[in-house]
């Protein structure tokens, strides 16, 4: 026996509620992220993820406060990502109660910043997320690779994706939340030649995320090479259930929580 | 009267939780590195994330080596959790972005690299509980939340057959070695892992630890 595959749920926190609506029956309030984050530990999520898609900075404070009614009331890891840019926000995060902290298109604008991250507060709070869709021509002709994209998929960069996460993995990323931009919202499965592709590149665990639309997709990802698979709406619209998705994975060989 | 608990508050990451999970199983939490009030608790929480060095320095800006030893020569619990279980040991193999700090040696041997496919070790790992444990009592079979890249990974403390009775209870885990997960030795007392992180089956061993104060 051996460390377990990570199940992690990630929620869209927008100013302190959560966007793309949750469908819990036994929710009072399906918009907090505090009571949505308790009733995932209940049903067995291994780990949290909060994206802070809020635009406006001076909404800051507000994900601070998410994050600090969460760190006192769940008692399992948090990531929390969205807008970091600076060693200053990853500080304030930490302070407030997050665990790791996830960093996209900072990073690509300044690399130095996975190291100075790391150099302070150690690799593994940092979790880059990478964004990534498959080259294509400008016809949409596939060409083959992968690429990377910012401002939530976007902006492409010209910029070879699992390059990039090899760089960054050197730099001093602890993880990397693998985000295919084009299997995200299919729920045709994970896109598992990028995993596959990433994981050869890479020593660092690997989170998969993007496609999950059913239980029978999330072994195939961690035999790609996912330590940990990362889904969304079909866990908050009742779609899956976390104790669904663990059982496939069981079933399947897979050791889980 | 339930039991007092500082953590040491030293800069290092992540204490909210830690905080929390222990105010959770009842006891009294406060946050803070003055000496009157570490000397004075029940039972004192050495956290620790991030760089071994950097963590023993922190430790030595507010005095931490001297009252952990003036707990412990008291016979006052004291509770390290990650790198704060790792600088019990003599020091550690990590790089140094500054100066190389030795570790305060209550337990021979050296943190060394994980040696597995993938490092941090980072998630749910079961432990194998050494004989004895009074820390593990109800939770043997659960797996706690590990995330790091160094370990104990040899256990070179010798025992003598006169001091057998009072010899440290050594729990170990595996990723892609076996390393030390815990070590439960009289005050003294070490998880690898966060069990403030490591949800139900966390709370009830740091429950365990609360009750023995």
């Amino acid at each position: 026996m051996t460390v377990a595959t990570r199940v992690i749920a990630c929620l869209d926190v927008d100013a302190g509620r959560v966007v793309k609506g949750v469908n819990f029956a036994n929710l009072r309030d399906a918009g907090d992220p505090v009571e949505l984050a308790r009733s995932y530990d209940a049903q067995g999520i291994d780990e949290l993820t909060f994206l802070d898609v809020t635009a406006s900075s001076g909404r800051r404070e507000t994900t601070y406060d998410v994050v600090r009614r969460t760190a006192e009331q769940v008692f399992i890891p948090l990531t929390v990502g969205g807008g970091v840019r600076t060693v200053a926000d990853v500080d304030a995060l930490l302070r407030a109660g997050a665990d790791k902290v996830g960093v996209n298109t900072a990073a690509i604008a300044r690399p130095e910043l996975i190291a100075e991250i790391a150099d302070r507060f150690g690799a593994q709070v940092l979790v880059l997320s990478a964004d990534v869709r498959r080259r294509r021509g400008p016809d949409g002709q596939a060409l083959g690779g992968f690429v990377m994209t910012t401002h939530g998929g976007q902006v492409a960069v010209d910029l070879d994706a699992v390059q990039w996460c090899a760089r960054a993995a050197e730099l001093g990323a602890g993880e990397i939340l693998l985000n295919s931009m084009d299997a995200d919202g299919t729920k045709d499965g994970f896109d598992l030649e990028l995993i596959a592709a990433v994981r050869a590149e890479v020593a660092i665990p690997v989170i998969a995320s993007g496609g999950a639309g059913a239980v029978e997709h999330f072994a195939p990802a961690v035999r790609a090479g996912a330590d940990a698979v990362l889904a969304a709406s079909v866990f908050h619209f009742g779609e899956l259930t976390v104790a669904a998705v663990k059982a496939a994975l069981r079933a399947d060989g897979v050791e889980v929580r | 009267m339930s039991a007092s608990v500082v953590v040491l508050d030293y800069g290092s990451g992540n204490v909210r939780s830690a905080v929390r999970a222990l105010e959770r199983v009842g006891a009294r939490v406060e946050l803070t590195a003055a000496a009157d009030a570490v000397l004075a608790a029940d039972g004192l929480v050495v956290p620790g994330v991030g760089n071994f060095h950097a963590c023993m320095a922190g430790l030595r800006a507010v005095n931490g080596p001297y009252l952990i030893d003036r707990r412990l020569a008291g016979s006052r619990p004291v509770l390290g959790v990650c790198v704060g279980m790792q600088v019990l040991f003599d020091g550690s193999t990590e790089p140094s972005t500054g100066p190389s700090e030795p570790g305060l040696g209550e337990w021979p041997g050296t943190v060394t690299r994980l040696d597995a496919p993938v490092v941090p070790h980072m998630g749910w790992s079961p432990v194998r509980p050494g004989a004895g444990s009074r820390l593990f009592a109800g939770v043997e079979d659960q797996r706690f939340y590990f995330v790091h890249s160094y370990a104990v990974q040899q256990w070179s403390l010798e025992v003598t057959e006169a001091f057998a009775a009072v010899a440290p209870v050594v729990t170990w885990a595996t990723h892609g070695s076996d390393f030390v997960a815990a070590v439960e030795n009289g005050p003294l007392t070490a998880t690898q892992f966060h069990p403030e992180k490591s949800g139900d089956a966390g709370a009830h061993l740091l429950e365990n630890w609360v009750r023995s104060l």
